[in-house]
């Protein structure tokens, strides 16, 4: 098992270092990259300071070298807008982020769960094929214009919930601001509610989908028919033997999730004008303000590989069979 | 990246068609799609659909009532069924903030999702397949050279390196199939690679290997023709998730040029317009997108389960 977890972290280390080499490479992509730093009236002499003053002069080897450099001190920078350092805006933004990934993956593992169960009950049933469409439709949808409804719907014709707005839970909490915190949270869910579920809703549909099928096949068992024999209750075989089993395979995609929702963050706060890493993002794409992006695209990267591998590890822990299994590929 | 879209929705009537009588000779393979598909009732109607979209983006120059870029800024904003004053309709679709016609541009649009969705995947399963069996076939370093860079590529969520490299590249449709395209190919290489090692011992490829057959043939026209199944599967759920991709990405105003009419391009034009509750620029580009999309899942569904019922609830 050390043996395991030591070649997963040489590997995450390996596919770390792939993430910041190609995060280098993306910026050569187009030729000298100073061009993305001045604007397009800039003289040749401009260029050339600006070429100068970043170091893309240097050979390439220096400059990944300086590039890494500078991410371990998490220097990626500055903000060609502001002319702060890029990382700390992308850092501001977090809080705003996180709030709204960790209720979208509320909504999106919560809810799917009930939902797949109930489904593979009835399996066959009108209600069952109701909830396959429904699935199917949230899996068919772009987000954003689920998005652009609910706002249509029911914010402005029904006046339910806010347009847009954030209310702050996790920044006072950072702060100090225990109670300012915990009475935010109210308001902070309301204006979380729509832009949450325009997120989640594709991994809703998924997952609904998946705990489902997890369930038909759990519950076609022979264990379980050995249960239903025995003349237990229906629900009893269902939560006791048929879901515990079940939930096996959903679990191990519960890491990649995160990830998932990560990217959708993006098209999802412009929307809402949620004051998020995925709206900085969005407005730095229109200022071409290149190493906002670059800190964002890059953190969330690694983020990603971090998690992975805690996750990984996670499991590893808990389930000797895909440790097993692990081992051997 | 890839979002499979996993599809569980079991058209009844293919769990029928499973059991045949051994000593029945096997109807051919294009006769046995037609009668599983003549038993299936929503797959045909997705193939109308996606043959109605083709026709659409092929003729939409002769289709549309409008040039899709005409402005006309005393005629905006007019809703769906406007008609003339001699009756006539002019806008069947209603018009957008420039007073552009929506139908017009809904029918433009069409052609931007089916050619960046369909060419995309093609490169992106090209050059992920090659890959895929030569590092299943090769091994060793190959092999750990390939799969260290798919990792490295799963790393990023897909949506975000897209942008980072269109931000750079710029944007412009052949900038945008490259990218969705290239952003494929690990979806591909993993499946080919898997299927390629489970090939490789088997009887029929050791005999060929036995009469001297050369490795390239043995790659191409030995291995290839038995793991393309699940390959096509792939490919048909891929170019629903390219076109969502698409949609985003020109969403973000990183797709085509503003003069090309893409749903998403619409989309994204109508978000400053819907404060107004002008609702009908929000909701066609999206239902047409939705459409579109599901009519790929749904086809996704019947080739998976037709071609291979093992992989059901796999993906």
């Amino acid at each position: 098992m050390g043996n395991y977890l030591i070649r997963r972290l040489l590997q995450t280390i390996l596919v770390i270092f792939g993430v910041t080499i190609l995060a280098f490479l993306t910026l050569h992509m187009a030729g000298d990259p100073t061009y993305l730093y001045v604007s397009e009236r800039a003289s040749e002499a401009e260029v050339a300071e600006t070429r100068a003053k970043l170091g893309f002069d240097r050979p390439l080897y220096v400059q990944y070298s300086t590039y890494l450099w500078g991410l371990v001190r998490g220097d990626m920078g500055n903000s060609l807008r502001t002319r702060t350092p890029a990382f700390d805006l992308v850092l501001e933004r977090l809080p705003a982020t996180v709030e709204l990934t960790i209720f979208a993956m509320i909504i999106a593992i919560l809810f799917a769960i009930p939902i797949g169960v109930f489904s593979a009950m009835n399996r066959g049933t009108a209600v069952d094929g109701g909830i396959m469409l429904f699935a199917m439709l949230g899996q068919s949808m772009p987000s954003f214009w689920l998005g652009i409804m609910l706002i249509l719907f029911v914010s402005l014709n029904l006046r339910w919930l806010p347009i847009s707005g954030h209310i702050p839970v996790i920044q006072p909490f950072l702060a100090g601001q225990f109670g300012l915190a915990v009475s935010n949270i109210p308001e902070a869910v309301r204006h979380l509610i729509l832009p949450a579920l325009t997120l989640g809703v594709f991994s809703l549909a998924r997952n609904a989908r998946l705990i489902r099928s997890s369930m038909l096949e759990v519950l076609s068992l022979d264990y379980v028919i050995t249960a239903r024999a025995k003349g237990l209750p229906g629900w009893v075989v269902v939560m006791r033997h048929a879901f515990r089993n079940a939930l096996i395979p959903f679990i191990t995609i519960i890491g990649l999730e995160f990830g998932f929702l990560l990217s959708g963050v993006v098209v999802t706060e412009t929307v809402f004008s949620w004051p998020g890493v995925g709206r900085l993002v969005f407005n730095s794409i229109n200022q071409r303000d290149i190493p906002v992006v670059q800190s964002a695209v890059v953190f969330f990267a690694l983020l990603f590989v971090i998690l992975n591998l805690f996750v990984d590890v996670i499991y590893t822990l808990l389930d000797p069979r895909i440790r097993l299994s692990g081992a051997n590929e | 990246m890839s979002k499979p879209a996993t599809a569980l929705i079991e058209p009844a009537t293919l769990r029928q068609s499973g059991v045949e009588p051994a000593v029945r000779q096997q109807p051919g393979w294009w006769r046995r799609a037609v009668i599983s598909l003549r038993r299936a009732k929503w797959p045909i109607i997705a193939i109308f659909f996606l043959l109605g979209v083709m026709l659409i983006a092929v003729f939409s120059q002769q289709l549309a009532p409008h040039d899709p870029n005409r402005q006309n800024l005393i005629r905006r904003l007019q809703p769906p069924l406007t008609f003339t004053a001699e009756g006539n309709a002019e806008y069947w679709l209603g018009s957008d903030g420039l007073g552009r016609d929506v139908l017009s541009r809904l029918l433009f649009g069409a052609r931007v999702s089916i050619l960046v969705g369909v060419v995309a995947v093609v490169l992106g399963g090209f050059v992920g397949t090659t890959l895929g069996v030569l590092a299943g076939y090769i091994g060793g370093r190959t092999d750990d050279l390939i799969m260290r860079l798919a990792d490295i590529q799963l790393a990023f969520p897909f949506i975000l390196l897209a942008i980072m490299v269109l931000v750079v590249l710029g944007s412009g449709i052949l900038n945008l199939i490259l990218v969705l395209g290239i952003g494929q190919w690990v979806t591909y290489a993993r499946i080919a690679r898997g299927e390629t090692i489970a090939q490789r011992g088997r009887e029929y490829v050791e005999a060929a290997r036995a009469i001297g057959v050369r490795d390239r043939q043995i790659l191409w026209k030995t291995i290839l023709p038995n793991i393309l199944a699940p390959l096509i599967v792939i490919a048909s759920f891929n170019i629903a998730s390219v076109i969502l991709a698409e949609a985003s990405l020109s969403f973000l105003g990183l797709g085509v040029p503003p003069d090309v009419p893409t749903w998403g391009a619409m989309l994204a034009e109508s978000r400053d317009q819907i404060m107004g509750g002008f609702w009908w620029l929000a909701v066609l580009p999206g239902v047409a997108i939705m459409l579109t999309v599901l009519s790929l899942n749904i086809l996704g569904d019947w080739t998976r389960d037709f071609l291979d019922p093992r992989l059901r609830g796999r993906s």
